[in-house]
Protein backbone atom coordinates (compact mmCIF):
# COMPACT_ATOMS: atom_id res chain seq x y z
CA UNK A 1 0.00 0.00 0.00
CA UNK A 2 1.69 3.19 -1.33
CA UNK A 3 1.14 5.99 1.78
CA UNK A 4 -1.11 8.89 0.47
CA UNK A 5 1.58 10.96 0.69
CA UNK A 6 3.46 9.48 -2.23
CA UNK A 7 0.78 8.90 -4.80
CA UNK A 8 1.28 11.84 -6.56
CA UNK A 9 -2.28 13.47 -5.57
CA UNK A 10 -2.67 17.49 -5.89
CA UNK A 11 -3.87 17.37 -2.64
CA UNK A 12 -3.10 14.89 -0.80
CA UNK A 13 -3.99 16.04 2.66
CA UNK A 14 -7.29 15.71 1.67
CA UNK A 15 -7.45 11.96 2.27
CA UNK A 16 -6.46 9.89 5.44
CA UNK A 17 -5.67 6.93 6.40
CA UNK A 18 -7.21 4.50 8.32
CA UNK A 19 -4.24 4.35 10.86
CA UNK A 20 -4.09 8.13 10.88
CA UNK A 21 -7.88 7.72 11.91
CA UNK A 22 -7.01 4.95 14.61
CA UNK A 23 -4.15 7.31 16.15
CA UNK A 24 -6.78 10.30 15.93
CA UNK A 25 -9.60 9.01 18.05
CA UNK A 26 -9.03 11.40 20.81
CA UNK A 27 -7.86 14.48 18.89
CA UNK A 28 -10.27 16.92 19.75
CA UNK A 29 -10.01 18.79 16.98
CA UNK A 30 -11.59 16.28 14.50
CA UNK A 31 -15.16 14.82 13.87
CA UNK A 32 -15.20 11.59 12.48
CA UNK A 33 -18.64 11.15 10.66
CA UNK A 34 -19.89 8.33 9.15
CA UNK A 35 -22.46 8.46 6.05
CA UNK A 36 -23.36 5.29 4.71
CA UNK A 37 -26.50 3.58 1.98
CA UNK A 38 -28.19 2.10 4.70
CA UNK A 39 -29.17 4.19 7.01
CA UNK A 40 -28.82 1.38 10.13
CA UNK A 41 -25.51 0.42 9.56
CA UNK A 42 -23.45 3.10 11.48
CA UNK A 43 -25.86 1.75 14.51
CA UNK A 44 -24.37 -1.80 13.95
CA UNK A 45 -20.80 -0.73 15.01
CA UNK A 46 -18.90 2.70 14.02
CA UNK A 47 -15.56 4.12 14.61
CA UNK A 48 -15.62 4.94 18.10
CA UNK A 49 -16.71 8.47 18.35
CA UNK A 50 -18.08 9.04 15.32
CA UNK A 51 -20.89 10.70 14.78
CA UNK A 52 -23.59 9.54 12.01
CA UNK A 53 -25.13 12.29 9.30
CA UNK A 54 -27.44 10.25 7.46
CA UNK A 55 -27.82 11.85 3.61
CA UNK A 56 -31.11 11.59 3.20
CA UNK A 57 -32.56 13.07 6.17
CA UNK A 58 -29.74 15.19 7.50
CA UNK A 59 -28.45 16.67 3.76
CA UNK A 60 -31.06 16.84 2.33
CA UNK A 61 -34.26 19.31 2.18
CA UNK A 62 -37.56 16.91 3.56
CA UNK A 63 -40.34 18.84 1.14
CA UNK A 64 -38.07 19.92 -1.93
CA UNK A 65 -35.80 18.21 -3.61
CA UNK A 66 -32.64 19.90 -2.84
CA UNK A 67 -30.01 20.49 -0.38
CA UNK A 68 -30.40 21.43 3.42
CA UNK A 69 -30.57 25.24 3.62
CA UNK A 70 -27.92 27.53 5.88
CA UNK A 71 -30.11 27.16 8.90
CA UNK A 72 -30.28 23.17 8.92
CA UNK A 73 -26.63 23.26 8.02
CA UNK A 74 -26.07 25.03 11.13
CA UNK A 75 -28.61 22.95 13.22
CA UNK A 76 -26.51 20.08 11.72
CA UNK A 77 -23.17 21.26 12.67
CA UNK A 78 -24.47 22.45 16.18
CA UNK A 79 -25.98 18.55 16.96
CA UNK A 80 -22.48 16.57 15.89
CA UNK A 81 -20.54 19.55 18.07
CA UNK A 82 -18.51 21.06 15.25
CA UNK A 83 -17.15 24.69 14.46
CA UNK A 84 -15.86 26.13 11.65
CA UNK A 85 -12.51 25.11 12.62
CA UNK A 86 -12.80 21.47 13.37
CA UNK A 87 -11.60 18.93 10.80
CA UNK A 88 -14.36 16.95 9.45
CA UNK A 89 -13.27 13.14 8.70
CA UNK A 90 -15.88 11.74 6.93
CA UNK A 91 -16.19 8.09 5.85
CA UNK A 92 -18.84 5.35 5.03
CA UNK A 93 -19.70 2.18 2.83
CA UNK A 94 -19.30 1.67 -0.79
CA UNK A 95 -15.60 2.87 -0.75
CA UNK A 96 -16.57 6.00 0.70
CA UNK A 97 -19.48 6.80 -1.80
CA UNK A 98 -22.08 8.32 0.53
CA UNK A 99 -18.83 9.80 2.27
CA UNK A 100 -17.67 11.41 -0.31
CA UNK A 101 -21.33 13.05 -1.15
CA UNK A 102 -21.74 14.30 2.58
CA UNK A 103 -18.11 15.98 1.59
CA UNK A 104 -19.70 17.60 -1.14
CA UNK A 105 -22.31 18.78 0.49
CA UNK A 106 -19.97 20.11 3.16
CA UNK A 107 -18.15 22.18 0.43
CA UNK A 108 -21.55 24.10 -0.38
CA UNK A 109 -21.27 25.70 2.73
CA UNK A 110 -17.39 26.37 2.93
CA UNK A 111 -16.28 24.40 5.48
CA UNK A 112 -13.40 23.13 3.61
CA UNK A 113 -11.36 21.55 6.70
CA UNK A 114 -12.78 18.45 5.19
CA UNK A 115 -11.10 14.70 4.58
CA UNK A 116 -12.05 11.44 3.38
CA UNK A 117 -11.10 8.32 5.28
CA UNK A 118 -8.99 6.18 2.72
CA UNK A 119 -10.80 2.74 2.00
CA UNK A 120 -13.44 4.16 3.90
CA UNK A 121 -15.80 1.66 6.59
CA UNK A 122 -14.81 -1.96 5.22
CA UNK A 123 -10.94 -1.28 5.25
CA UNK A 124 -11.90 -0.09 8.85
CA UNK A 125 -13.52 -3.63 9.45
CA UNK A 126 -11.08 -5.59 7.27
CA UNK A 127 -7.79 -4.01 9.31
CA UNK A 128 -9.98 -5.34 12.88
CA UNK A 129 -9.91 -1.77 13.90
CA UNK A 130 -12.17 -1.21 16.97
CA UNK A 131 -15.92 -0.65 16.56
CA UNK A 132 -18.47 0.60 19.11
CA UNK A 133 -22.56 0.51 19.36
CA UNK A 134 -22.43 3.29 21.72
CA UNK A 135 -23.27 6.36 20.31
CA UNK A 136 -21.37 9.22 20.58
CA UNK A 137 -23.17 13.08 21.83
CA UNK A 138 -20.87 15.90 21.91
CA UNK A 139 -21.73 19.15 23.38
CA UNK A 140 -23.71 21.96 21.47
CA UNK A 141 -21.04 24.37 19.80
CA UNK A 142 -21.62 27.47 17.83
CA UNK A 143 -21.84 27.92 14.23
CA UNK A 144 -22.56 30.27 12.07
CA UNK A 145 -22.28 29.54 8.32
CA UNK A 146 -22.35 30.93 5.04
CA UNK A 147 -25.35 30.86 2.80
CA UNK A 148 -25.09 27.97 0.77
CA UNK A 149 -23.08 28.70 -2.85
CA UNK A 150 -24.52 26.49 -5.56
CA UNK A 151 -22.20 28.65 -8.00
CA UNK A 152 -18.64 26.97 -7.96
CA UNK A 153 -19.39 23.27 -7.28
CA UNK A 154 -22.70 22.36 -8.71
CA UNK A 155 -24.72 22.28 -11.69
CA UNK A 156 -28.11 23.11 -12.70
CA UNK A 157 -30.27 21.51 -15.64
CA UNK A 158 -30.07 24.73 -17.82
CA UNK A 159 -26.57 25.08 -17.17
CA UNK A 160 -26.01 21.74 -18.26
CA UNK A 161 -27.92 22.74 -21.51
CA UNK A 162 -25.60 25.82 -22.25
CA UNK A 163 -22.84 23.43 -21.60
CA UNK A 164 -23.23 21.06 -24.35
CA UNK A 165 -24.20 23.50 -26.38
CA UNK A 166 -20.71 24.70 -25.87
CA UNK A 167 -19.61 21.14 -26.74
CA UNK A 168 -17.83 21.10 -23.14
CA UNK A 169 -17.53 18.03 -21.84
CA UNK A 170 -19.72 15.64 -19.08
CA UNK A 171 -18.84 12.67 -17.12
CA UNK A 172 -20.95 9.90 -16.28
CA UNK A 173 -20.14 7.89 -13.81
CA UNK A 174 -22.88 5.27 -13.59
CA UNK A 175 -22.81 1.80 -14.78
CA UNK A 176 -22.54 0.80 -18.68
CA UNK A 177 -25.61 -0.11 -18.93
CA UNK A 178 -27.37 2.88 -17.47
CA UNK A 179 -25.27 4.76 -19.89
CA UNK A 180 -26.52 3.28 -22.78
CA UNK A 181 -29.69 3.08 -21.24
CA UNK A 182 -30.33 -0.79 -21.82
CA UNK A 183 -31.66 -0.53 -18.44
CA UNK A 184 -35.30 0.48 -19.30
CA UNK A 185 -38.71 0.43 -17.33
CA UNK A 186 -40.32 -3.30 -17.73
CA UNK A 187 -43.82 -3.94 -16.99
CA UNK A 188 -44.31 -4.37 -13.21
CA UNK A 189 -40.58 -3.70 -12.40
CA UNK A 190 -39.89 -0.03 -10.52
CA UNK A 191 -37.47 1.87 -12.98
CA UNK A 192 -34.63 4.42 -11.25
CA UNK A 193 -37.42 6.51 -11.87
CA UNK A 194 -36.73 7.92 -15.42
CA UNK A 195 -38.83 7.57 -18.35
CA UNK A 196 -36.13 7.51 -20.59
CA UNK A 197 -32.66 5.73 -21.17
CA UNK A 198 -29.32 6.87 -22.07
CA UNK A 199 -26.66 9.75 -21.25
CA UNK A 200 -26.48 13.48 -21.77
CA UNK A 201 -25.13 14.15 -25.10
CA UNK A 202 -20.89 15.08 -25.11
CA UNK A 203 -20.63 12.93 -21.90
CA UNK A 204 -18.12 10.25 -21.33
CA UNK A 205 -18.41 7.15 -19.43
CA UNK A 206 -16.41 6.30 -16.20
CA UNK A 207 -17.77 4.39 -13.66
CA UNK A 208 -17.03 5.70 -10.37
CA UNK A 209 -15.66 2.60 -9.27
CA UNK A 210 -13.02 2.69 -11.93
CA UNK A 211 -11.38 5.55 -9.64
CA UNK A 212 -10.79 2.64 -6.80
CA UNK A 213 -9.17 -0.25 -5.87
CA UNK A 214 -11.29 -3.25 -5.94
CA UNK A 215 -9.53 -5.02 -3.32
CA UNK A 216 -9.70 -2.66 -0.38
CA UNK A 217 -11.82 0.44 -1.33
CA UNK A 218 -8.66 2.87 -1.48
CA UNK A 219 -8.29 5.42 -4.09
CA UNK A 220 -6.00 4.80 -6.98
CA UNK A 221 -2.79 6.58 -7.35
CA UNK A 222 -2.52 9.93 -9.37
CA UNK A 223 -0.61 7.97 -12.56
CA UNK A 224 -3.24 5.37 -12.69
CA UNK A 225 -6.35 8.21 -12.37
CA UNK A 226 -4.78 10.15 -14.77
CA UNK A 227 -4.67 7.07 -17.04
CA UNK A 228 -8.33 6.64 -16.68
CA UNK A 229 -9.36 10.40 -17.02
CA UNK A 230 -6.77 12.12 -19.01
CA UNK A 231 -5.18 9.81 -21.24
CA UNK A 232 -8.46 7.13 -22.35
CA UNK A 233 -11.05 9.39 -21.95
CA UNK A 234 -8.86 12.65 -22.86
CA UNK A 235 -9.92 15.12 -20.10
CA UNK A 236 -7.41 17.90 -19.09
CA UNK A 237 -7.81 19.55 -15.75
CA UNK A 238 -8.02 22.90 -17.39
CA UNK A 239 -11.66 21.71 -18.92
CA UNK A 240 -14.69 22.90 -17.84
CA UNK A 241 -16.45 19.33 -16.61
CA UNK A 242 -19.78 18.43 -15.27
CA UNK A 243 -20.43 15.13 -13.69
CA UNK A 244 -23.23 13.19 -12.78
CA UNK A 245 -25.19 9.88 -11.72
CA UNK A 246 -28.21 9.12 -10.77
CA UNK A 247 -29.03 11.94 -8.41
CA UNK A 248 -25.77 13.31 -7.59
CA UNK A 249 -24.63 10.14 -5.05
CA UNK A 250 -22.18 8.37 -7.30
CA UNK A 251 -20.79 11.83 -9.23
CA UNK A 252 -19.64 13.53 -5.85
CA UNK A 253 -17.28 10.50 -5.32
CA UNK A 254 -16.13 11.54 -9.12
CA UNK A 255 -15.91 14.87 -8.31
CA UNK A 256 -14.03 14.26 -5.49
CA UNK A 257 -11.28 12.43 -7.15
CA UNK A 258 -11.66 15.08 -10.39
CA UNK A 259 -10.70 17.82 -7.73
CA UNK A 260 -8.49 16.99 -4.92
CA UNK A 261 -6.49 13.98 -6.37
CA UNK A 262 -6.23 15.08 -10.16
CA UNK A 263 -6.66 18.84 -9.32
CA UNK A 264 -9.18 19.60 -12.00
CA UNK A 265 -9.90 22.82 -11.55
CA UNK A 266 -13.51 23.55 -12.56
CA UNK A 267 -15.37 20.19 -12.15
CA UNK A 268 -19.55 20.80 -11.05
CA UNK A 269 -21.97 18.15 -9.87
CA UNK A 270 -25.29 17.82 -11.70
CA UNK A 271 -27.10 16.83 -8.81
CA UNK A 272 -30.21 16.66 -10.72
CA UNK A 273 -28.68 14.02 -13.05
CA UNK A 274 -30.78 11.36 -15.03
CA UNK A 275 -33.44 11.37 -12.24
CA UNK A 276 -33.71 14.37 -14.10
CA UNK A 277 -32.50 14.95 -17.23
CA UNK A 278 -34.57 11.57 -18.35
CA UNK A 279 -37.85 12.59 -17.16
CA UNK A 280 -37.54 16.03 -18.45
CA UNK A 281 -39.58 17.17 -21.97
CA UNK A 282 -37.23 18.25 -24.89
CA UNK A 283 -33.94 17.56 -24.03
CA UNK A 284 -31.54 16.06 -25.70
CA UNK A 285 -30.36 12.21 -25.16
CA UNK A 286 -27.72 10.01 -26.76
CA UNK A 287 -27.69 6.41 -26.56
CA UNK B 1 -57.21 -2.60 13.04
CA UNK B 2 -56.10 -3.69 9.19
CA UNK B 3 -56.61 -7.12 7.92
CA UNK B 4 -52.66 -8.21 7.62
CA UNK B 5 -51.69 -11.42 8.22
CA UNK B 6 -51.83 -11.33 12.48
CA UNK B 7 -48.10 -11.65 13.33
CA UNK B 8 -46.94 -8.83 10.84
CA UNK B 9 -49.93 -6.93 12.18
CA UNK B 10 -48.86 -7.51 15.84
CA UNK B 11 -44.99 -6.17 14.42
CA UNK B 12 -46.39 -3.50 12.87
CA UNK B 13 -48.79 -2.84 15.87
CA UNK B 14 -45.97 -2.45 18.50
CA UNK B 15 -43.22 -0.79 16.14
CA UNK B 16 -45.72 2.13 15.54
CA UNK B 17 -45.77 2.73 19.54
CA UNK B 18 -42.48 3.41 19.47
CA UNK B 19 -41.08 6.98 19.12
CA UNK B 20 -37.83 7.32 19.83
CA UNK B 21 -35.69 6.73 16.36
CA UNK B 22 -32.90 4.97 17.98
CA UNK B 23 -35.11 2.50 19.60
CA UNK B 24 -36.50 1.91 16.65
CA UNK B 25 -33.05 1.50 14.67
CA UNK B 26 -32.36 -0.61 17.46
CA UNK B 27 -35.24 -2.80 16.87
CA UNK B 28 -34.48 -3.21 13.26
CA UNK B 29 -31.06 -4.03 13.40
CA UNK B 30 -31.86 -7.18 16.17
CA UNK B 31 -33.81 -8.55 13.46
CA UNK B 32 -30.65 -8.14 11.01
CA UNK B 33 -29.09 -9.89 13.22
CA UNK B 34 -31.70 -12.87 13.47
CA UNK B 35 -31.21 -13.11 9.61
CA UNK B 36 -30.66 -16.21 8.51
CA UNK B 37 -29.98 -17.61 4.79
CA UNK B 38 -31.17 -19.60 3.03
CA UNK B 39 -29.98 -23.24 3.94
CA UNK B 40 -28.26 -25.15 1.19
CA UNK B 41 -31.00 -27.95 0.74
CA UNK B 42 -33.11 -25.24 -0.77
CA UNK B 43 -29.93 -23.45 -2.76
CA UNK B 44 -26.48 -23.19 -2.87
CA UNK B 45 -24.25 -20.33 -4.44
CA UNK B 46 -24.24 -19.53 -7.47
CA UNK B 47 -27.89 -18.48 -6.33
CA UNK B 48 -30.60 -18.45 -9.65
CA UNK B 49 -31.20 -15.44 -11.23
CA UNK B 50 -34.56 -15.98 -11.07
CA UNK B 51 -34.62 -15.78 -7.58
CA UNK B 52 -32.52 -12.71 -7.03
CA UNK B 53 -34.40 -8.92 -6.59
CA UNK B 54 -33.66 -6.57 -9.22
CA UNK B 55 -32.73 -2.96 -8.00
CA UNK B 56 -31.79 -4.12 -4.48
CA UNK B 57 -28.30 -3.10 -4.60
CA UNK B 58 -27.68 -5.30 -1.52
CA UNK B 59 -28.01 -8.71 -3.74
CA UNK B 60 -30.93 -9.92 -2.24
CA UNK B 61 -32.43 -13.35 -2.78
CA UNK B 62 -35.96 -15.02 -2.45
CA UNK B 63 -37.51 -18.15 -2.71
CA UNK B 64 -41.25 -18.58 -2.04
CA UNK B 65 -41.83 -22.33 -1.44
CA UNK B 66 -45.51 -23.69 -1.11
CA UNK B 67 -45.60 -26.38 1.61
CA UNK B 68 -47.40 -29.44 1.30
CA UNK B 69 -49.67 -27.79 4.41
CA UNK B 70 -50.92 -25.27 1.61
CA UNK B 71 -48.90 -22.53 3.87
CA UNK B 72 -45.80 -20.60 2.18
CA UNK B 73 -42.39 -21.23 3.98
CA UNK B 74 -39.74 -18.13 2.79
CA UNK B 75 -35.78 -18.17 2.30
CA UNK B 76 -33.77 -15.23 1.43
CA UNK B 77 -30.09 -14.46 1.05
CA UNK B 78 -28.54 -11.31 0.88
CA UNK B 79 -24.94 -11.50 -0.58
CA UNK B 80 -23.85 -7.82 0.86
CA UNK B 81 -22.86 -8.17 4.34
CA UNK B 82 -23.57 -4.33 4.68
CA UNK B 83 -27.16 -5.34 3.30
CA UNK B 84 -28.23 -4.78 7.29
CA UNK B 85 -31.62 -2.97 5.92
CA UNK B 86 -32.33 -6.03 3.55
CA UNK B 87 -31.42 -8.14 6.12
CA UNK B 88 -33.68 -7.18 8.80
CA UNK B 89 -36.59 -7.03 6.03
CA UNK B 90 -35.88 -10.61 5.35
CA UNK B 91 -35.73 -11.42 8.97
CA UNK B 92 -39.02 -9.52 9.58
CA UNK B 93 -41.00 -10.92 6.53
CA UNK B 94 -39.68 -14.89 7.32
CA UNK B 95 -41.21 -14.34 11.06
CA UNK B 96 -44.02 -12.72 10.49
CA UNK B 97 -44.96 -14.35 6.84
CA UNK B 98 -43.58 -17.98 6.64
CA UNK B 99 -46.79 -20.46 7.46
CA UNK B 100 -49.33 -17.85 5.99
CA UNK B 101 -51.38 -19.00 3.29
CA UNK B 102 -51.26 -17.48 0.03
CA UNK B 103 -54.33 -15.35 0.24
CA UNK B 104 -53.26 -14.04 3.67
CA UNK B 105 -49.79 -13.51 2.30
CA UNK B 106 -51.00 -10.81 -0.50
CA UNK B 107 -52.22 -8.77 1.76
CA UNK B 108 -49.05 -7.33 2.82
CA UNK B 109 -49.28 -3.68 2.07
CA UNK B 110 -47.54 -2.16 -1.09
CA UNK B 111 -45.77 1.03 1.23
CA UNK B 112 -44.82 -1.71 4.03
CA UNK B 113 -40.86 -1.07 3.46
CA UNK B 114 -42.00 3.04 4.50
CA UNK B 115 -44.25 1.49 7.48
CA UNK B 116 -40.95 -0.15 8.84
CA UNK B 117 -37.89 1.46 7.75
CA UNK B 118 -39.93 5.08 7.67
CA UNK B 119 -40.99 7.49 5.20
CA UNK B 120 -37.66 9.09 4.51
CA UNK B 121 -36.47 5.58 2.60
CA UNK B 122 -34.60 7.02 -0.32
CA UNK B 123 -35.85 5.66 -3.63
CA UNK B 124 -33.08 3.25 -4.15
CA UNK B 125 -33.55 2.16 -1.10
CA UNK B 126 -37.30 1.88 -1.50
CA UNK B 127 -36.98 -0.04 -4.46
CA UNK B 128 -34.67 -2.34 -3.23
CA UNK B 129 -36.99 -3.08 0.07
CA UNK B 130 -40.04 -2.93 -2.32
CA UNK B 131 -38.60 -4.99 -4.68
CA UNK B 132 -38.19 -7.98 -2.11
CA UNK B 133 -41.79 -8.04 -1.24
CA UNK B 134 -42.74 -7.94 -4.93
CA UNK B 135 -41.65 -10.73 -5.56
CA UNK B 136 -43.23 -12.57 -2.33
CA UNK B 137 -46.69 -10.91 -4.05
CA UNK B 138 -45.24 -12.55 -7.61
CA UNK B 139 -44.64 -15.82 -6.50
CA UNK B 140 -47.61 -15.98 -4.38
CA UNK B 141 -50.04 -15.01 -6.82
CA UNK B 142 -48.64 -17.67 -9.35
CA UNK B 143 -49.23 -20.31 -6.30
CA UNK B 144 -52.84 -19.66 -6.39
CA UNK B 145 -53.42 -19.14 -10.60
Amino acid sequence: MIDIMDRGYSNPSALVSTEWVADHLNDKSIRIIESNEDQLIYSTGHIPGAVHVDWTTDLNDQVRRDYLDRKAFQTLMIRIGVTPATTVIFYGDKSNWWACYAYWVFQLFGHSNAKIMDGGRLKWIDEKRELTRDISNYPKTKYLAPERDDKKIRAFRNQVLKHINKKNKLVDVRSADEYTGKRLHMPEYPNEGSLRGGHIPNAKSIPWATAVNTSDGTFKTAKELSEIYEKENKLKPTDNIIVYCRIGERSSHTWFVMKNLLGFKNVRNYDGSWTEWGNLVGVPIEK
Amino acid sequence: MSNYPKKLNDFLDNLSIIKDQQERINILIDCADKFKEVPPEIAKRPFPEENKILFCESGAYVWTNLQQDGTVKLYFAVENPQGISAMALSSILDITLSGETPENILKIPDDLANKIFGESLSMGKNMGLTGILQKIRRDVKNFLD
